[in-house]
């Protein structure tokens, strides 16, 4: 058994210049003890592996969901033909449009982060917009339900009807669940404690309702 | 200066008040116990409703005292009616499957330990990690609620399988309010141990201290990573068909329920539901849950044996691709559960194939394991003991998933105590000795004190006789014809089997009682036992480089340098024949040359 040991090269990220500090961006941020921590080496957040943990377990949920309904359309004759309410098309065009200001959000807090003075960045703005056209997709589903309440169509009238509601609901939850942390997020950026791994990690679930939003009005649009 | 890697952590305070120290905390160690207990709790109550199953099995009319305590109209005059019978059956394989071997190998073992085995200070998301628990302990609080909600549990089985369980009360007792609490209780589970994986996989990946390289990871955390990636996949799936369940029963849904279905005479409202697809969905996730069960305990055994062997496996990373190649295939052989389910013959042939290709990788661990054993001076001791144990029980009980991988054999095979036998003997005794090794190993590590070596053995030797006996006659039960999931054996062809069902019944008793050698050893070693040293069993890795118990922060501030791999045994070295992770004295092998 070969057993001579070197020490371990310690593996050495090159810097990336701005915002690439070891705790997760954003420069040195004053700790809450008050001393000044000099960062020496990079480590990874781990909320960068954790964001996609989260994403794989939300994936398999809905895979699940699409398996359920094509088996269940193939399982009897009762499967009967549901239009879509145009409102959803509305509401997917609201969520895109978040993605869009969140990124823009994004770009001016990377600014403002960094020691930019410049106070017409003014960065939670676009936070906020983002949240309210959040708000407004909600607001629009509910909307979409309530059609199909008029047209007699109720979460059990036949299997079409029933995964609509149970797959545009479970979205909608998940939606709700990244607006609570979009308010943690506005939060710790008016105390300027915002970590760029924190804002990070919001950006890609956030895209990621998006691209899941696209995929089930694409399934339910073909399927139902 | 502080590495940013324990900034990177989670950098919490030690707690000052009693409900952060030991109620709700943030401390992975804290947690870790925390779930130890909820397992043992949950233990007790499965052993108890299966000694109750086990009676009635033996003496059905016999009238159990105080029975009539437990279920309102399951037990007139005392005697178990069937209903209640599969109620317990129910509840015991519940409780057992989710509440002990998910929970202790993975949650309770991977909590306390994880973190020091990879340097790190605590988990990456303390909060996400104490909200796993208390998540979990909600769902066994919902689970414990259907004993004394309605006609009390659901009596579907721990696999529900619709339409039984999603009717409703028209199936019979239990059936109105117990498939609701029971998958509100599981729905409530999976989210607990979703909140576990964004803990255990970051950790792993990002959490590692200088010089920890993915191989130089101990076994153990290889095996918690790997159950980690499964549950993270598995439990997502359980998760919506326990919601679409629900829906069935209280939404007037049909997933599940198919057209036409008569049930006591009454026609039932639901229409167009696949039963099959309930089944596809649980054991999509079924399958590997039992290697979430299992691949912790191939890690605690491979941990334990090494450090009472002296020497390291024949070799490390085969054992690590193995328990790999094991989780990947799990997802491909769910089918084997839905042989003679009326699924299409062919798919039969599809699962059937990767389900004997999965033997592949379980037998190369085994091999490794007796391979390395060979010619090694194996210290004897209540853990190492419980090692050879698993290794006992998971051939025997691999041996007979070897004829039920195949559908030919399965159509005689299914639902008899053929497989009954081989499940108890992978995961209710492989499983639960590589529990009970773990505790006695990593005992004084986590309480700062020893157990009691010689009680510990006993527990062992009669324990091992005990579930032989409980078990082994149960593959001839099941060659017999005997059908499982029955509460009486009325029929003529089984009548002669009655007596084997008595000494089965006996055996269990016997092996339950042996059990409270090992409480009190647990309870008496918990404040009695001997002090610990931080290293009483010369280990390797890093939870033996510091105090018994750890200190909250691990590591008491230091910064953890790892330089060899975790199992330098059988080497000259200032401390004996092994050299420590974090020591930076390099070695010579003690069969090198001079």
């Amino acid at each position: 058994m070969a057993t001579t040991v070197v020490p371990p090269k310690i593996k050495e990220h090159r810097s990336r210049g701005l915002g690439t500090s070891g705790n997760g961006g954003f420069g040195n941020l004053v700790p809450s003890d008050g001393s000044p921590r000099a960062v020496q080496e990079y480590a990874p957040p781990p909320s960068k592996t954790g964001i996609w943990v989260v994403l794989a377990a939300i994936s398999m949920t809905f895979a699940a969901f699409t398996s359920a309904l094509v088996v269940r359309q193939g399982s009897a004759m009762d499967w009967h033909h549901l239009t879509l309410p145009r409102i959803l098309y509305f509401n997917t065009l609201v969520l895109l449009a978040s993605g869009v200001t969140l990124e823009m959000a994004r770009r001016r807090i990377a600014v403002f982060m960094s020691g930019a003075k410049n106070l017409d960045l003014n960065p939670p703005r676009w936070l906020y917009f983002t949240m309210l056209l959040g708000v407004v997709f909600v607001v629009g589903q509910y909307v979409a339900w309530m059609r199909l309440h008029s047209e007699g169509l109720y979460l059990a009238t036949n299997p079409n009807s029933s995964f609509f509601y149970l797959l545009t609901s479970v979205h909608a939850l998940h939606v709700l669940g990244g607006l609570i942390g979009l308010t943690y997020v506005i939060r710790k950026l008016r105390r300027v404690t915002l970590r760029r791994s924190t804002l990070d990690t919001f950006s890609y679930y956030w895209h990621f309702m998006s691209i899941l939003w696209v995929y089930l009005l694409l399934l339910l649009w073909m399927k139902l | 200066m502080h590495d940013i890697s324990t900034h990177a952590a989670a950098h919490h305070g030690p707690p000052t008040s009693f409900i952060r120290k030991h109620i709700f905390s943030l401390d992975h160690k804290v947690i870790g116990k925390q779930y130890y207990g909820l397992g043992l709790a949950a233990v007790i109550i499965g052993m108890v409703l299966s000694w109750l199953m086990r009676i009635h099995l033996g003496w059905t009319n016999y009238a159990i005292p105080g029975l009539h305590l437990l279920s309102k109209n399951g037990a007139p005059g005392n005697i178990m009616t069937p209903e209640l019978y599969l109620q317990l059956m129910t509840m015991h394989a519940t409780f057992m499957v989710f509440f002990v071997l998910t929970v202790v190998p993975f949650a309770a073992f991977g909590n306390f330990f994880l973190p020091i085995h990879t340097g790190a200070e605590d988990m990456p998301f303390p909060h996400f990690n104490m909200m796993s628990f208390w998540t979990t302990f909600v769902a066994f609080c919902v689970m414990m609620l259907s004993f004394f909600v309605g006609d009390g549990p659901t009596l579907g089985g721990w696999t529900q399988y619709a339409p039984l369980s999603a009717v409703g009360a028209a199936a019979g007792p239990g059936q109105g309010s117990g498939p609701i609490i029971w998958a509100l209780s599981i729905a409530i589970f999976c989210v607990g141990q979703l909140f576990g994986s964004l803990n255990f996989i970051p950790n792993v990946l990002d959490l590692r201290c200088k010089g920890m390289s993915m191989w130089r990871l101990p076994m153990p955390t290889w095996a918690w990573f790997i159950t980690s990636c499964m549950g993270l996949t598995a439990f997502s799936v359980l998760m919506p068909a326990c919601v679409m369940l629900i829906l069935d029963h209280v939404a007037g849904t049909s997933f599940f329920v198919p057209s036409n279905l008569v049930i006591n005479d009454q026609l039932q409202p639901h229409s167009g539901g696949s039963t099959l697809l309930w089944q596809h969905l649980f054991w999509f996730f079924g399958h590997p849950e039992v290697y979430i069960a299992i691949v912790p305990g191939m890690g605690i055994v491979s941990h334990v044996l090494i450090t009472n062997m002296r020497k390291p496996m024949l070799s490390h990373r085969v054992l690590i691709y193995s328990m790999g190649a094991l989780a990947v295939l799990s997802y491909m052989v769910y089918g084997h559960h839905m042989f003679v389910s009326g699924m299409n013959p062919v798919s039969s042939l599809l699962f059937s194939f990767p389900t004997l290709l999965i033997t592949i990788p379980s037998t190369i661990i085994v091999l490794i394991w007796i391979g390395s054993l060979y010619g090694a001076k194996l210290r004897i001791n209540s853990a190492s003991l419980f090692a050879l144990g698993f290794i006992s029980m998971f051939i025997t009980g691999g041996v007979s998933g070897f004829f039920l991988a195949q559908p030919a054999i399965q159509i005689l095979l299914h639902a008899t105590y053929f497989v009954v036998a081989h499940f108890h003997f992978t995961m209710a005794i492989a499983a639960i000795f590589g529990i009970f090794s773990g505790t006695y190993f990593w005992f004084p590590k986590m309480y700062g004190r020893m157990m009691n070596d010689k009680l510990g053995k006993l527990h062992f030797w009669l324990t091992f006789i005990g579930v032989y006996c409980i078990f082994m006659p149960m593959h001839y039960l099941g060659l017999a014809g005997n059908v499982r999931r029955y509460q009486a054996f009325v029929v003529d062809y089984m009548q002669p089997l009655v007596g084997v069902h008595q000494f089965i019944t006996i055996a269990a008793l016997f092996t339950g009682a042996v059990q409270l050698i090992f409480l009190y050893n647990l309870i008496h070693s918990r404040f009695w036992g001997e002090p610990a040293p931080a290293n009483p069993w010369e280990g390797t890795s890093l939870e033996w480089s510091v105090p018994s118990p750890p200190p909250h922060d691990n590591f008491g501030g230091r910064h953890v340098v790892v330089y060899h791999d975790p199992y330098q045994y059988g080497v000259q070295s200032s401390t004996g024949d092994y050299v420590m992770q974090d020591s930076p004295e390099q070695v010579k092998s003690a069969h090198e040359e001079p």
